[in-house]
């Protein structure tokens, strides 16, 4: 069946259904695509409508196997389906935060949260910028519990721009990496 | 998982995929599927121009000449259109459900462990890890029905034999198989 000079198959599908033929029979259109190949593909329909391969084609589950099977299906399906776009969901309306803090006058540190989300690990991207920027990052719990990447030095530009990238990476390139600047109190009241 | 796919509503855009992408591309193929390496300028031709399709759900379709060649979720593994495994059906892994699975399967859902393990399915010997991307094949059929991604090791469908063993990515007569990109 293959084209000369590849090795590609060329594939009959069914002029009315678009199925290849031997799958018309679960479509709702057999009559007519029995009528399209019977004109069209005379000896495919021999061979797909002889009385030898319609006889192969009752065998199989019984009617109780069948039901029970499509049971156990429907229940799974909505169960997962639930799962998944919950999942989805979650990632599209999270964000990750890339925080400016002041430690003393000229001394920042930039602290990074929500990576973990998008399946990122804090602490593996701690270590990546630990050595990018020669400079100390470690992971910690933040005040709601969650991971916190805490990187020395005034490093905020470079680290969103790796987090975008990185995000990019893994097709989530509408995430919002928000930038934010926490001063200490005294500061803000003056 | 293409049930209300059209390609007005979830397709957002396409852009030329640049040539030493293109490259790239085509190696991270062949290290999922090792056979492509035969037919992959085939089906990739280097003077080709592969379009990625990005659609909703961070779904990119990789196509050429209007025709879905790949798709992709995120990062996940590729994941072979059914008319290219019509095309090249033994240079995927590939699994045989029993006849009772068809209507099943066509009908968007994912595959239960008893229809790959009763007398009309057949397995390979060996084991496929969890997230190998398989064509799908059916008993008494010669073209492939679908494309999955088994959900737990084939070693342990065939041991555990209850509940997902494949989920199903794409199958023929959903919305990727009808989708018209010209
Ligand atoms: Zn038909």
């Amino acid at each position: 069946m293959a084209e000369e000079g590849t090795k590609a198959l060329s594939v009959l599908y069914c002029g009315v259904c678009t199925f290849p033929p031997e799958y018309c029979e679960f479509g709702g259109t057999l009559t007519k695509c029995k009528e399209w190949l019977k004109e069209e593909h005379l000896d495919v329909f021999n061979e797909l409508y002889s009385e030898d391969s319609l006889a192969k084609a009752t065998e199989g589950l019984s009617l109780e196997a069948q039901e029970k099977v499509e049971r156990e299906i429907q229940k799974l399906q909505a169960k997962e389906a639930n799962k998944a776009e919950k999942e989805l969901k979650k990632k599209l309306a999270s964000k990750v935060v890339v925080k400016r803090v002041e430690r003393s006058k000229r001394k920042h540190v930039i602290a990074v949260s929500g990576v973990e989300v998008f399946g990122i690990d804090p602490k593996k991207l701690a270590k990546t910028f630990a050595s990018k920027f020669a400079t100390g990052a470690s992971v910690t719990k933040n005040a709601e519990g969650k991971d916190e990447l805490v990187i020395q030095g005034d490093v905020g530009d470079e680290v969103e721009e790796y987090v975008t990238s990185l995000l990019e990476e893994k097709g989530l390139d509408g995430i919002k990496v928000e930038r934010t600047e926490d001063k200490p109190k005294k500061k803000s009241q003056q | 998982m293409f049930k209300k796919f059209t390609a007005k509503e979830d397709i957002h855009s396409r852009t030329n995929v640049k040539s030493s992408v293109q490259r790239g591309l085509k190696t991270k193929l062949v290290n999922q599927f090792p056979k492509l390496e035969e037919v992959i300028d085939e089906i990739i031709p280097k003077k080709g121009q592969l379009i990625v399709v990005k659609c909703t759900d961070r779904l990119s379709l990789y196509t050429m000449e209007n025709e879905v060649l790949f798709l992709q979720r995120f990062d996940d593994p590729f994941i072979p259109s059914l008319r290219l495994v019509h095309k090249y059906p033994t240079y995927f892994p590939s699994v045989k459900v029993d006849r009772g699975a068809i209507k099943f399967i066509l009908s968007g859902a994912n595959i239960m462990c008893p229809g790959l393990t009763s007398k009309g399915a057949s397995l390979p010997e060996e084991n496929y890890p969890v997230g190998t991307v398989v064509a799908i094949f059916a008993e008494g059929k010669d073209t492939a029905l679908a494309v999955g991604k088994m959900a737990m090791s084939l070693d342990d469908v065939k041991k555990v034999n209850k509940g997902i063993g494949i989920e199903v990515e794409t199958h023929i007569g959903d919305g990727l198989w009808s989708l018209d990109l010209d």
